[in-house]
């Protein structure tokens, strides 16, 4: 199954799920609530939120321990969502499949478990310009730790990623490829498949950050090809503090493990501890078990919609909403490569983007202002931050007329 | 520091209580912008969470008066005005007076009075926006800094985060 969007579009219906989401039914501040930041953290859906308090209030006990009946019903609804999170990204095995607390701990844990102690000074790890800071941070501490180096493939004036110059630094030097999925700040959907193949063809592996592609479209980290990727519930209509690394088995069961403590342990003795196997050898302490419970439910619930169907309804809207955005005077579009997922940035001239995020917020309406933790997309972009809309499966025609009324409002306000 | 209070009324649909005239002026044309060479305290303010950045500069005499400042660099307008605002205020005056003037326009944020019929006293709408008042203190951050400095070659950076 490809994640690039080359798929042909059926002509559906548009879905109307707004009533799911209950924080979407209110007002802020006199204007019907209109939220477009679902890039930074997306809303839950009544199914989710049930789900926590349904675990909350019978079935809570640590998981993985006791006899008893609570705690045999906290095990089955901890691994029963492990299993969802398998078939939803079509992993091999519920081995592959790793419980953090987000993506940033998924690409921290790659750093030191897995290139760690295949790295050394002066080989290389490649990374892309449009990365988040999760997917650049990690890599620079592990730098600092073993003298290796952190190479930086460019993109383009459109934000995408040159790919023929990302090739040309794929050398024998270099010991892990980390890159985006899609971009949190431009939008753009990058060849995953094609890039993991000429790197897996010079022996080179590649981390995937995921955090901003599960949310809008089919993922299959089979037909990816990719060593490792990572994501997170919250950007995906779940909890926050939990998130997922999928590794392939072979290496996960070579890697040390991250952090050391409870259930990732068989015996221990002061002579020497036996690790547990996978996943749980990567999985120290009592783990986010309500997070984890609502991230399964989030998932059976957008697999009740269709992830085919998300990606469609969302790239409608997004085609509406860059038109008109590029229609308004003085207004730039940051982004605009042909692929993209439902992610637009955008300044205006005269108007700082967080002047801008205020006057949307005094009418409703939520963007998401600054560098996206994305600081070397705004450098690159010479701009010191952009405002962001982001689109989920519950914005509708009106979320993008709202929008785009609000801006014109507050243009004229500041000119 | 300021959240919204009770009784406070709510903030304009428009935001027009925060983004007024005389602000909106100085954030277009801020006064006292630029680079000065015979800084003798400098500091540099950042604002992290909308990237707000700007560098200040102080010319203070030997009897301790603030003969020239200036300051540059990139913001919102509401970090561009209070700081050429800022600059207004202080310049010519002794460094305790100036430091008198930050604490009383801090103070001004939280209880939306105490500046008078000063130009000044239009940034503190802000206290409506919550989110926005580390924007109006960042060049007042920057100035506290920037006088508690003996002109290392490095000038220190405070945050507003």
């Amino acid at each position: 199954m490809s994640t690039l969007p080359d798929t042909q579009y059926d002509p559906i219906e548009a879905l109307d799920v707004r009533g799911d989401f209950p924080a979407l039914a209110q007002t802020v501040n006199g204007h019907p609530l209109t939220f477009l930041d679902s890039a930074a953290s997306a809303q839950q859906p009544a199914a989710v939120i049930d789900a926590v308090r349904r675990y909350q209030e019978n079935d809570h006990a640590n998981v993985h321990r006791g006899v008893h009946t609570l705690s045999h019903r906290a095990t089955e609804a901890y691994e029963g969502a492990r299993d969802r999170v398998r078939s939803f990204v079509n992993a091999a095995s519920r081995s592959e499949i790793v419980l953090t607390k987000g993506t940033t701990e998924a690409v921290n844990l790659v750093a030191q478990s897995f290139v760690r102690p295949r790295i050394g000074s002066g080989e290389k790890i490649v990374i892309s310009h449009m990365e988040h800071h999760a997917n650049i941070v990690p890599w620079q501490i592990l730098c600092e730790q073993t003298g290796a180096e952190l190479v930086v493939a460019p993109i383009d004036e459109r934000g995408k990623l040159r790919l023929d110059a990302l090739y040309s630094l794929l050398d024998e030097s270099v010991r892990i490829l980390g890159i985006t999925h899609v971009s949190n700040a431009l939008g753009t959907i990058n060849p995953i498949a094609e890039i993991t193949a000429e790197a897996r063809a010079r022996g080179i592996p590649v981390l995937v950050d995921g955090a901003q592609g599960v949310p809008h479209s089919p993922v299959d980290v089979q037909a990816l090809g990719c060593d490792f990727y990572a994501f997170s519930a919250h950007k995906m209509f779940g909890p926050t503090g939990t998130g997922v690394l999928y590794g392939r088995e072979a290496l996960l069961e070579a890697m040390p493990p991250y952090q050391g403590g409870g259930d990732m342990i068989l015996e221990v003795r002061f002579d020497g501890t036996i690790y547990n196997e996978l996943p749980y050898k990567f999985e120290a302490g009592t783990p986010n078990i309500a997070g984890v419970v609502g991230l399964g439910a989030a998932i059976e619930y957008l697999e009740g919609i269709g992830m085919d169907r998300v990606n469609a309804h969302e790239q409608l809207l997004l085609a509406d909403m860059m038109e008109r955005l590029g229609k308004i005077d003085g207004l730039r579009l940051i982004g605009t490569a042909e692929y993209k997922a439902s992610v637009q940035s955008f300044v205006v001239d005269g108007i700082h983007p967080h002047d801008l995020g205020t006057l949307l917020d005094q009418q409703g309406v939520a963007v998401r202002t600054g560098h996206h933790c994305a600081m070397p997309v705004m450098q690159f972009f010479d701009v010191p931050g952009t405002a962001r809309a982001s689109l989920a499966l519950y914005n509708t025609a009106d979320d993008v007329e709202r929008l785009i009324a609000a801006l014109e409002r507050a243009i004229r306000m500041f000119r | 520091m300021s959240a919204r209070l009770p009784d406070e009324q709510a903030a304009p649909a428009d935001a027009s209580d925060l983004y007024r005239k005389i602000v909106l002026e100085h954030a277009k044309d801020p006064h006292n912008f630029g680079r000065l060479e015979s800084a003798t305290h400098r500091a540099n303010g950042i604002n992290a969470l909308c990237g707000d950045k700007l560098a200040l500069y102080v010319e203070i005499s030997p009897e301790g008066r603030i003969d020239a400042i200036r300051f540059d660099g990139t913001g919102c307008a509401i970090s561009l005005a209070s700081a050429s605002l800022m600059t207004e205020a202080v310049e010519g005056r002794l460094v305790p007076e100036a430091l008198s003037a930050s604490a009383r326009f801090t103070a001004a944020l939280d209880t939306g009075t105490g500046l008078g019929d000063s130009d000044l006293a239009a940034l503190t709408a802000v206290r409506r926006y919550p989110s926005r008042v580390r924007c109006a203190t960042l060049a007042w951050r920057a100035l506290e800094r920037a006088l508690a400095d003996t002109a290392d070659a490095e000038p220190p950076t405070v945050t507003t985060e």
